[in-house]
């Protein structure tokens, strides 16, 4: 009986994760989807068709008769579009790179520090969230501008007798970035260092191993699973990130976050810029899927 | 007080507080306003409440985009909402957003200044479906002591310091902000090349786009709202932009009293007026409440307390005499007459200029 009632409660236990995506992801998108394939109206909601019953069965599947591929056909057409994605691909890149060389160390130094004080230092890691994404992405405004904190420093020691031109370029927001997904770098990262077993280094180095190479040999590769998993968790939101580059960035960054927001905002077409979206999606998908499967290889090895 | 008795208080204030919530739910008039954040004084809500006992749910937003998104997807909930008359609400008209007013019920639409009402109408055909609440113009805000180190002058007065690409070259170091708004950039280019703000002709549009590369290197970024901050805190020198923007970035700088002092100027070649309308959603649950809001906003006294609260012009004429000298006589906000007959209005583009236009303005922003 008991078993029985366990048997249950285990499968709705798994269920709920499915149900979560059924709800927020799989309906959603085929919503998106089906706007994709429709065309531009000038009408509420400003496309066609709308699927209704109103007609009958008949009268439904002659609207899904309209239905085309024109959309993504457009997308083409342009080179607007790939070099958008492209642009948006390498930022992201750029900025994952620069948060691994950011957040390793840190990680590394969470994790060989005394065990009574690493929950303090994992919490000043999360500390962050506590205000606003937005306020701390303003700040940094105050900080790279040119009369900013930055500028006024580095002209008050000495160092530059010009201020740098930082905001409105690629460095503000390969900074923006980094910043602002540093903790999901360092997480990971931390959980997997924190496991290692270091006793596996004192051999090496006892059997004569310089440290530098003892890095490379032992703990990085003992870290992969921890790195893969915090540049994906970086580079996945980065390439569709719209705020940092706006806010940050100068009005040439071409980000393909900015393009949906023409397409949505400026052209009203909710068609296109669906088809954008589905296209963005099926770009990340990629990237996801490698990582569910690292995921899954990790903890094969984990048992 | 012991537990048990808490509990029972407890209880007993929640059942109050639902019952008498469904009971004034009955008898209670209500009407769902959605406006522009920090567009109103409050007071103006309060006394509407006292004098109608409509109680108004006030609700805002930052940016039309978020407006057209709520009313194309439908079922908003809102009874009053506040557009931009071109290009949204022409193009939400036409999709059948909006109910035409029923004039009978807005008795102080006697009170409307036909110089506004005859505007809008190449927007709202006949004003069938909106009111104007405020209106103002695309002109060039600047930091007065920048503008006069980089060119010796103490008053900007011509479009010159913007498109000429020698004069606002001397300001590209201080910092150029320009409206990321094809809508308003490129009516605003023509009418300076002396071509018709108007005109949706491919080469007049390449024209505009032409004199437009030529600043580009000069402009900093494109951005519809950044410049507030930027013109306030006095990190830039010059920002193409709309009225209320630029008057909110020299009050904040005024307030701030670090020495910034920010100026707002409608050219002489003229400029592109906009205008706020009031419009009742065709789907709205109250409108008979959104008639008598609507109305009230018409009173002289009440629209003339709006301007005297936020600075902008109004389309009420009978409000005039009880605005503020430094409103009315202050020509950034009241043009005056020859003024007034150079500003120009553009009803929305189709889309297909739209998209030729957008496209334009990625190749000018973007480089691409």
């Amino acid at each position: 009986m008991t078993r029985a009632l366990s048997a249950i409660t285990n499968r709705l236990v798994i269920l709920v994760p499915y149900l979560w995506l059924l709800f927020f992801f799989l309906i959603p998108f085929v919503i998106v989807f089906k706007i994709s394939l429709s065309t531009t109206a000038i009408a509420m909601p400003p496309y066609t068709p709308v699927l209704g019953l109103a007609d009958g069965f008949s009268g439904l599947m002659s609207q899904i008769g309209e239905f085309s591929f024109d959309n993504y056909l457009w997308l083409t057409q342009d080179a607007l579009y790939f070099n958008a994605y492209v642009s948006s691909v390498v930022i992201a890149a750029i900025s994952t790179f620069l948060a691994l060389l950011v957040g390793y160390p840190i990680a590394y130094g969470m994790a060989r520090a005394p065990a009574t004080i690493r929950p303090t230092l994992l919490m000043l890691v999360i500390l962050p969230f506590w205000t606003s994404f937005l306020i701390r992405v303003y700040a940094w405004i105050g900080i790279l501008k040119p009369e900013g904190l930055l500028n006024q420093m580095l002209l008050g020691t000495g160092i530059i007798d010009q201020p740098l031109v930082i905001l409105n370029t690629h460095t503000a927001i390969f900074i923006g970035i980094v910043y602002s997904y540093l903790p999901f770098m360092i997480l990971p990262l931390y959980s997997a260092l924190e496991k290692m077993d270091y006793s596996l280094i004192e051999a090496a180095q006892d059997l004569g191993c310089p440290p530098i190479s003892a890095f490379w040999k032992i703990t990085f590769p003992l870290s992969l699973p921890g790195v893969i998993a915090g540049c994906l968790l970086v580079f996945i939101p980065a390439v569709g990130e719209f705020v940092i580059p706006d806010l940050l960035g100068g009005s040439q960054t071409l980000m393909i976050g900015k393009t949906l927001w023409n397409e949505f905002f400026a052209n009203r077409d909710w068609p296109v810029s669906s088809a954008v979206a589905v296209i963005l999606l099926l770009l990340l998908v990629v990237p996801i899927m490698f990582f569910q499967q690292a995921q899954a290889r990790a903890q094969e090895e984990g048992r | 007080m012991n537990r048990r008795a808490l509990w029972l208080t407890a209880a007993s204030a929640l059942i109050a507080v639902v019952s008498t919530a469904s009971a004034s739910n009955a008898q209670e008039r209500v009407v769902n306003v959605y406006n522009w954040s920090d567009y109103i004084d409050s007071s103006i809500i309060e006394d509407f409440t006292k004098e109608t006992g409509i109680k108004v749910v006030y609700d805002v937003y930052d940016s039309n985009e978020i407006l057209e998104t709520k009313l194309l997807a439908g079922g908003s909930g809102y009874d009053v909402v506040v557009p931009t008359a071109s290009p949204f609400m022409a193009r939400q008209i036409q999709a059948g957003v909006y109910q035409k007013l029923d004039k009978s019920k807005l008795p102080n639409l006697a009170n409307m200044w036909d110089v506004v009402s005859q505007r809008t109408a190449a927007y709202d055909p006949g004003n069938e479906y909106s009111v104007n609440y405020m209106w103002g113009t695309v002109g060039i805000g600047y930091n007065e002591k920048k503008v006069k180190e980089a060119l010796g002058i103490d008053k900007i007065d011509s479009w010159d310091v913007v498109f000429n690409p020698e004069q606002l070259a001397k300001l590209a170091d201080c910092g150029v902000y320009v409206l990321d708004s094809p809508t308003d950039i490129f009516p605003t280019t023509m009418n300076y090349l002396g071509l018709n703000p108007q005109s949706t002709a491919l080469d007049d549009l390449n024209k505009a786009e032409e004199a437009l590369l030529k600043i580009r290197p000069s402009i900093r970024k494109f951005h519809s709202s950044e410049y507030i901050n930027a013109l306030a805190n006095g990190d830039i020198c010059l920002a193409v932009g709309w009225s209320g923007d630029v008057f909110q970035a020299r009050d904040r700088a005024a307030e701030a009293d670090q020495g910034v002092v920010v100026d707002y100027v409608v050219p002489k070649e003229g400029a592109e007026m906009w205008f706020d309308q009031m419009a009742i959603p065709a789907d709205a649950q109250h409108v008979a409440e959104a008639h008598e809001f609507i109305n009230y906003m018409m009173k002289p006294e009440v629209a003339a307390k709006a301007s005297n609260y936020v600075y902008y012009a109004n389309g009420n004429k009978a409000a005039q005499p009880l605005l503020e000298k430094d409103i009315i006589e202050d020509p950034a906000i009241y043009p005056d007459d020859a003024m007034l007959a150079k500003l120009f209005t553009v009803a929305p583009y189709d889309p297909k200029t739209q998209r030729t236009v957008t496209r334009s303005w990625t190749k000018i922003v973007t480089g691409q």
